[in-house]
């Protein structure tokens, strides 16, 4: 049984990857080409104003060691590989919870999972440290973005896991319950928006429309990444479901 | 056909075995998500390649 939900978390993880790919490919790559472009003006101003002109972090030109349509297609290999990593994981947890905690029925829980693990680990990390186009952000503080980012993560799945194990024990009623869940989850998670450091490395004069419309394009990326996953998986295990020679095992 | 979508709880010794698929995916997450070179050897390639979707999918890129 274990096995067949890790393939169903696998395959749903691949085909919402995809589909998130697609949604980013259509919407979010001209918002990159324009910042792309920004960046690569100020770096020609740069150039011009300096002697010595240092070489760039990274490059998106002609010298680049991947291409821009090459990075369009690595698009799609990404939040592939990234829908197949996630959704074994969550396959794995799924596996766990079923008959413990949330919904009875394999659907249910799918969709209540899913929306979970969007609350927990995108929605939690974003509020903090939103997506940024290329040209924002400077290239030599990324380990350090990348961790806080990662405690981000944590903080969000830690503080859902207790929301989880407080709600089970309370026997008052649904509104006792969920009230309980709410401040279990929101107490830590306020804490370490509060807490932890700020991130402010937008360069003078990016276009702030820019900026928001692919914060917002990267929001829906990974809000159809996960509609797109638990409806996928919820699907798979109706399937199963109904199937009449469904063997337990 | 309830009794069929009524999930089986799955005892925990039978889930064990199966989390050792979990450092597997966490690693292929992170080469997609975050290396840039020092896990995979290869410079900045990977970082190249999967540029678009870092930005894109909200982990900081560079």
């Amino acid at each position: 049984m274990v096995r067949t939900l890790l393939v169903r978390g696998l395959l749903a993880g691949l085909l919402a990857g995809l589909v998130a790919g697609g949604f980013a490919f259509v919407l979010g790559e001209p918002h990159v080409d324009a910042a792309i472009a920004l960046e690569e003006q100020a770096a020609a101003a740069h150039a011009d104003s300096t002697e010595h002109a240092e070489a760039p972090a990274h490059d998106h030109g002609d010298e680049a060691a991947v291409s821009r349509p090459v990075q369009k297609a690595g698009l799609f290999l990404a939040t592939g590989l990234y829908g197949v990593a996630v959704g074994g994981v969550f396959a794995l947890v799924f596996a766990g919870l079923r008959g413990r905690v949330g919904p009875r029925s394999d659907v249910g829980l799918a969709l209540a999972a899913a929306g979970t693990a969007f609350g927990a680990v995108i929605l939690v990390p974003f509020v903090k440290y939103p997506a940024s186009p290329p040209a924002v952000g400077d290239p030599a503080t990324i380990n350090q973005r990348t961790l806080l980012y990662v405690v981000m993560v944590l903080v969000g799945l830690a503080a859902t896991a207790a929301a989880v194990a407080t709600a089970r024990r309370v026997t008052t009623g649904p509104w006792a319950r969920w009230s309980w869940a709410a401040g279990v989850f929101l107490v830590p998670v306020a804490a370490a928006w509060l807490l932890l450091p700020a991130v402010d490395e937008v360069p003078q004069g990016f276009p702030a429309t820019l900026l928001w419309e692919f914060r917002v394009t990267s929001l829906g990326t990974q809000l159809v990444f996960w509609a797109a996953f638990g409806v996928l998986f919820a699907q798979l295990c109706e399937r199963a479901a109904r199937r009449p020679a469904a063997v337990p095992g | 056909m309830s009794d069929l979508t009524t999930p089986s709880t799955i005892p925990f010794p039978r889930l064990r075995p199966w989390l050792a698929v979990v450092p597997l995916l966490l690693i292929v997450g992170y080469l997609v998500l975050m290396d840039n070179g020092a896990l995979s050897q290869t410079g900045t390639f990977l970082h190249e390649l999967m540029h678009d979707g870092r930005h894109l999918l909200g982990v900081p890129c560079h």
